[in-house]
């Protein structure tokens, strides 16, 4: 405990370590967080739940926050439902057991930019015969904007631009045929320029049965998303940028432990007993050296699995017998010579004691700052690993969301924020962790210590 | 004094092996201890001191080429004792050691006074308090401060760090402790208070003690007895008296003339030319070679012969 306290009040002194330290308690603070908000099932829902989960998502979208940052702002996307009371509906019971059900919905549009889509998601109750929807837009200077009138099934959804008779409607009014383009902006400009200001939503609904009801979801598909974007596939980037931390973290700290502790309980076993347990050690340690790491962790993901956990066994077990064997066998040779050593032997303390309780915490100074700088090396593996298509098939990582930039051409789409999110968070976590290290290093080995 | 036997040692050999040859470190020791008697082993540098002491506990280098002889302990044999059986049976419990360098015998990482119980808590499983509680009654004893049990060893003086070793040693109260050069490289001061408490822990616990040293001045002060080493023997075990006054062996005499004398104008004598080889002694008398009285028939093994009590390997007492 009071060395401890002391490394702290050491650490306190370095302002790198400080910062370092600090970004490491975010990092684990967002870590608990991803957990605590978005459970594992829901985080893996969200991510591989397909259309239905992510319908409402813009697709390929910065983050809504590049528009403090921008000359033209980007529409922002949003999701409301009748059934949620966030659209007015209004029901208008009529003669044999007929209904009209009126839903209006305004919302501003201030935006420089089109937005992607627009959708209603209609549900409806019905025995026999279905209710029968019109749709119509009102633009911020009052024109009527006739969308189209058809009859809705249980469920049904209908998009703005794939609707045919709604781009001929447009083209006959002298709008633009991108149906985006033919709501959003002022008539017959060349080039099209946004109309800003309020419009409405109005959808005129009739039922012809006594318990037939209809609700509508409507959906603005924009071009910025939340705090993350979206990637191709509609995902919210938050989640795995979320979900990323604990991974990376667990990932990095459980090989560097993993790595570090038993290279050197190995290294001290060696070293101790000596012998044919020595020369075996070491040459595992020689093949294994010349064995192409990489490689073989390709191969392990290519033929036998990608799961992270995996993945992390075979790179804890490829990193044991490594060149750290070595150089801690090397310290440990000498430490075994050293008088205190015998005098242990001499009272009688058992071989085990003498390896755990003398040779290794002569060595914890050396381990400490190693394994925290071995951390990010981890984690940028796991990272590298994604990009080349190993990352962990079920999990949101970092690395997987480089590479699902990567691989759809993110950067020559001009979809920096697909890449730079989650290379941020590995170079600050990297940062984080060999800022901590560098300084832990000055302070446990006293060589590097300034005067 | 009682004068039951505590130690008796036959014919011990410790030969080690190395590239240029067999080092007869330790070639065909005998001598006996009695209960709460102190013996001092002296010696020039490489005589096999240290490594008489190493044979004894039994802490062997890798590189042995012959260990043999017979340790009897209490009358119990010890050479017949596995490894594992010696050392739960024998190391600390009946035997234990202050090493050379002593003061580089704490773990450094370890607190004094946890360094203390851990032959508590190795040999009798006492818990960790319990063990704490005897380290500082034996912190007391040594006079070493209690509050230094929270030290580490560097934060110690050599001449605490000795003490603590010396601590250590008595924590299990063993009957025979052997201290291998316990004040090498402590001030005057210092070795006269260590060997103080040396005497009174001998009158207090009754311990025995094996005290090797190549000081012969300073270890006057405890020895009830001496025995002096020649390239890996034994050549003389007199009683402290005639050791220091008028040595047998011609080799002790010239060790004796060596040490300087604080009263009087003889300068100390040195014994011409340098030990033998111990990878291949000298047939005959080792000492042959530099001995002032050698005669004809020094090229001949020696006898032991015994002079009122006292041993002696040399053929002018023949």
């Amino acid at each position: 405990m009071k060395t401890i306290n002391k490394t702290f009040k050491q650490i306190s002194q370095y302002p790198s370590a400080v910062f370092g330290l600090f970004i490491i308690m975010l990092l684990v603070i967002l870590a608990v967080y991803a957990m605590a908000t978005i459970p594992y099932s829901e985080a893996i829902r969200l991510w591989r739940g397909g259309e239905d989960v992510v319908y409402m998502n813009p697709k390929n979208v910065p983050p809504a926050w590049v528009n403090i940052f921008r000359k033209t702002r980007l529409p922002e996307s949003f999701a409301v439902k009748s059934s949620e009371g966030e659209i007015t509906k209004t029901v208008t019971p009529g003669a044999d057991n007929t209904a009209s059900i009126d839903f209006e919905y305004p919302f501003e549009f201030d935006y420089d930019v089109y937005p992607q889509e627009l959708m209603l998601y209609f549900t409806s109750t019905y025995a026999s015969k279905n209710p029968f929807v019109s749709i119509y837009i009102i633009t911020p200077t009052g024109e009527e904007l006739r969308v189209g009138d058809f009859g809705v099934s249980a469920k049904q959804t209908f998009r703005f631009s794939q609707d045919e008779r709604f781009i001929r409607r447009l083209v006959r009014e002298k709008r633009d045929e991108n149906p985006m383009i033919g709501i959003f902006s002022i008539p017959e400009t060349e080039p099209p320029v946004p109309q800003k200001g309020t419009y409405k939503l109005f959808v005129q609904g009739q039922t012809f049965e006594a318990n037939s009801d209809l609700n509508v979801e409507f959906v603005l598909h924009g071009q910025s998303y939340g705090l993350a974007g979206t990637d191709h596939a509609r995902r919210d980037l938050m989640v795995a940028l979320l979900w990323g931390a604990p991974i990376a973290l667990a990932f990095g700290l459980l090989a560097a432990l993993a790595t570090s502790i038993l290279s050197m309980a190995i290294a001290a076993i060696g070293a101790w007993y000596g012998g044919w347990l020595d020369e075996l050690i070491q040459r595992i340690t020689e093949v294994n050296l010349v064995l192409p790491f990489l490689a073989i962790l390709i191969m392990v993901g290519t033929f036998y699995t990608t799961s992270i956990w995996t993945i992390l066994g075979v790179t804890i077990a490829l990193s044991i017998f490594t060149g750290a064997v070595k150089s801690y066998r090397a310290v440990f040779l000498q430490v075994k010579e050293s008088t205190y050593i015998e005098a242990a032997k001499a009272y009688g303390a058992s071989n085990f004691r003498i390896v755990f309780l003398y040779l290794i915490p002569r060595m914890i100074p050396l381990l400490i700052p190693t394994l925290v700088s071995a951390v990010p090396a981890y984690v940028f593996l796991e990272a590298s690993l994604a990009l080349l298509g190993l990352g962990d098939p079920v999990l949101p990582t970092w690395g997987k969301v480089i590479n699902d930039a990567y691989s759809n051409g993110a950067l020559y789409k001009e979809q920096y924020y697909w890449i730079l999110e989650p290379a941020v968070l590995l170079m600050i976590t990297g940062l984080g962790f060999a800022m901590l290290g560098f300084a832990l290093d000055r302070i446990f080995n006293p060589r590097l210590r300034g005067i | 004094m009682a004068d039951t036997t505590l130690l008796q040692i036959d014919n011990l050999k410790l030969h080690f092996k190395t590239g240029r040859g067999t080092v007869q470190a330790v070639d065909g020791v005998n001598f006996t201890l009695n209960a709460n008697e102190a013996i001092v082993v002296v010696g020039e540098s490489g005589c096999g001191k240290s490594s008489l002491a190493k044979a004894i506990l039994r802490l062997l280098p890798r590189n042995v080429q012959e260990y043999s002889g017979k340790v009897y302990l209490n009358g119990r044999e010890l050479m017949g004792l596995n490894d594992e059986e010696f050392r739960q049976q024998i190391r600390w419990i009946k035997m234990a050691m202050v090493p050379q360098a002593a003061m580089n015998a704490l773990n450094p990482v370890l607190k004094v006074g946890d360094q203390v119980a851990e032959p508590m808590m190795v040999h009798f499983g006492v818990k960790k308090d319990e063990a704490l509680a005897q380290a500082q009654k034996m912190f007391q004893h040594v006079g070493v401060p209690d509050d230094f049990i929270g030290r580490y060893a560097f934060e110690l003086s050599g001449g605490m760090r000795q003490r603590v070793a010396l601590a250590m040693s008595l924590v299990t109260t063993p009957d025979l402790i052997i201290l291998d050069e316990p004040t090498s490289a402590l001030d005057v001061l210092t070795q006269a208070n260590i060997f103080n408490l040396l005497k009174r822990i001998k009158s207090q616990m009754a311990t025995s003690f094996i005290l090797i040293t190549h000081d012969i001045a300073t270890s006057s002060e405890l020895a009830d007895r001496a025995a002096v080493m020649y390239a890996g023997q034994i050549v003389e075990v007199s009683d402290a008296k005639t050791f220091y006054s008028e040595p047998h062996h011609p080799y002790s005499a010239k060790l004796m003339a060596s040490v300087p004398k604080l009263r009087g104008n003889t300068i100390p004598d040195f014994i011409v030319g340098q030990p033998p080889s111990l990878i291949n002694p000298p047939t005959g008398c080792r000492f042959a070679a530099r001995c002032p009285k050698r005669f004809a028939r020094c090229v001949e093994e020696p006898p032991v012969i015994q002079l009122d009590g006292n041993l002696v390997k040399c053929w002018l007492y023949a």
